[in-house]
C-alpha cells in the first residue's frame, strides 16, 4: 500500500473512528446517568 | 609476568579508551545528565526522568554489558517491554488513580477528549511525508496521545528502534504542557471567549453509573477496536477496582507498589535503549520535533472543538477547556484553570477541565486502540 493511501486511511478511519467511538460512549454514559441517577442513599456511600 | 600485568592494566583502561573512540557515547552520557538535571532540579516527571537518565548513562559507558544478551537491563527489557507487560501494569495503576466522575457528570466532554487526539493522525501524515516507514510513522504519531504508557506500548510493539526517542519525547512534552499550551490557547481564542464563566457541574453521579462505566467502556471499546483491548481493559480494571471499593488492597497496590516498581523498571529500560550509536541520528531530532508538533496540534484541535461546542451551546462553553482534552492528567486541567482565572477571576474551570482531561485519558487509549484495529484491518499488523 502506498504512503498516501495509508495516511489518508489512517486519518479518516483513525480520526473518524476515535470521534465516533467516543461519541457513542458519551451517549451511552449519558443514558446510564439518566437510568441510574444518584439517589439520596448513594450520598452516604 | 610483565605482559600479564600490562594486559590486566589494559582491561582497566579499555573503557576509558573506548570513550574517545566513539564520541556518541560521551554525548549520550551528557544527555543522561541533562535528563537527571531536569528530573532532580526542575522536577520534570522525576519518577521517569531519573531512571531514564541513569539508564542512559549506564548503557553508554563503553563496554557496558547491561543490555547484552544476559545483561540485567536486557532481562528486565525482555520480560516487561518486549512483552508489553509494563505499560499495561502502569495502566492498571492509572485506572486505579483516576476519578472519572467529572467526565461522567458531563459526558459531552468525551468529544473534547476525542479532539485532543487529532494531533496523532495529523503527525502520522507528516511523518509519512518526511519519508518514515508506515509503522514508524504510527509510533511517532502516537506521541500525540500525550500518554507515556500508550506511546511505549505502540512503539515497543511496532517500532522498537524508536522506543527511546518516542518515550523521551512523550514524557518530556507531557511535563512541558504548562509551557506549550497557554500561548496556543491565547492565540486561538478571543478575550471574550476566555472570560466565559461556566456554570458549576451540578449533576451528581451515582455509584451504579461509576461502577458501570469501566464495564461499558471495556465492552464497547473492545467491540469496536479489539486490538486495543489490553490497553483499555487494564485501565478500566484499575478503575473498576477503585470504584467498587471492595478491593482496596489491590487498588492501593496497583497505584503504589506495582506502579512504582514498574515505573522504575520502565524508566531504566527506556534509558537503556538510548545507546549513542542508535540514538544520535538526524532521525531522532525529527522524531522529537514531530512529537512537539503532535502535542501542539492536540491543543489546537481541542481548543477548536471547544469553540465549536461554544457555538452549539450558544456561548455556555469556555473553549479553553478544550485544551484539557489530552491525556496529561491532571496537569492539563490545572493549566486550563490557571489560564481561565488569569482572564476572569470569577471563572472556575477546574471541574469542567477535569472532565475533558479524563475524557482525554480515555480518548488517548481509544485512539491507540482504533489505530491498531485499523492497521489490523488493513493487514499491516496481525
Amino acid at each position: 500500500m502506498d504512503n498516501f493511501t495509508f495516511g489518508m486511511t489512517m486519518l479518516i478511519c483513525g480520526m473518524g473512528g476515535t470521534l465516533l467511538t467516543l461519541w457513542i460512549m458519551s451517549l451511552v454514559m449519558g443514558l446510564l446517568g439518566k437510568l441510574f441517577p444518584e439517589k439520596p442513599a448513594d450520598k452516604g456511600e | 609476568m610483565v605482559e600479564a600485568i600490562l594486559s590486566g592494566l589494559g582491561g582497566l583502561t579499555a573503557g576509558a579508551q573506548m570513550l574517545f573512540v566513539d564520541w556518541r557515547n560521551a554525548i549520550m552520557i551528557v544527555v543522561g545528565f541533562v535528563l537527571l538535571y531536569l528530573g532532580i532540579k526542575k522536577d520534570c516527571e522525576p519518577l521517569l526522568l531519573v531512571p531514564i537518565g541513569f539508564g542512559c548513562i549506564l548503557v553508554n559507558i563503553p563496554l557496558s554489558d547491561v543490555m547484552s544478551n544476559d545483561g540485567f537491563i536486557r532481562v528486565i527489557y525482555d520480560a516487561g517491554i518486549a512483552t508489553e507487560l509494563f505499560p499495561l501494569l502502569i495502566f492498571v495503576g492509572i485506572g486505579a488513580m483516576t476519578d472519572f466522575g467529572p467526565l461522567l457528570a458531563q459526558p459531552s466532554t468525551f468529544l473534547l477528549g476525542a479532539a485532543g487526539q487529532f494531533g496523532i493522525f495529523i503527525t502520522l501524515l507528516l511523518a509519512l511525508a518526511l519519508g518514515f516507514p508506515q509503522l514508524d510513522a504510527v509510533a511517532i504519531g502516537i506521541i500525540g496521545a500525550c500518554d507515556g504508557p500508550t506511546a511505549i506500548y505502540v512503539a515497543s510493539k511496532y517500532a522498537p528502534h524508536l522506543l527511546g526517542a518516542v518515550s523521551v519525547a512523550a514524557y518530556s512534552y507531557m511535563s512541558l504542557v504548562p509551557v506549550i499550551q497557554p500561548p496556543i490557547m491565547r492565540f486561538l481564542t478571543t478575550k471574550e471567549e476566555r472570560m466565559t464563566v461556566m456554570k458549576p457541574v451540578a449533576r451528581p453521579v451515582s455509584r451504579t453509573t461509576k461502577l458501570m462505566f469501566p464495564l461499558v467502556i471495556t465492552i464497547l471499546g473492545g467491540l469496536i477496536a479489539p486490538k486495543g483491548l489490553p490497553l483499555l481493559g487494564t485501565i478500566m480494571l484499575g478503575n473498576l477496582m477503585r470504584e467498587s471499593g471492595v478491593v482496596s488492597r489491590l487498588t492501593k497496590a496497583s497505584e503504589n507498589e506495582i506502579a512504582n516498581v514498574v515505573t522504575l523498571f520502565l524508566g531504566l529500560c527506556i534509558g537503556a535503549t538510548m545507546v549513542g550509536s542508535a540514538f544520535i541520528k538526524a532521525q531522532t531530532l525529527i522524531v522529537l520535533a514531530l512529537g512537539f508538533i503532535a502535542i501542539c496540534l492536540d491543543t489546537v484541535c481541542g481548543v477548536l472543538m471547544g469553540k465549536l461546542m461554544r457555538v452549539v451551546t450558544r456561548g455556555k462553553i469556555n473553549p479553553l477547556i478544550g485544551a484539557a482534552g489530552i491525556s496529561a492528567f491532571p496537569m492539563a486541567a490545572r493549566v486550563v484553570q490557571r489560564e481561565g482565572a488569569k482572564w476572569n477571576k470569577k471563572s472556575y474551570l477546574l471541574m469542567h477541565a477535569m472532565g475533558a482531561n479524563a475524557g482525554g485519558q480515555v480518548g488517548s487509549v481509544i485512539a491507540a486502540a482504533v489505530m491498531l484495529s485499523v492497521l489490523a484491518g488493513m493487514g499491516i499488523i496481525r
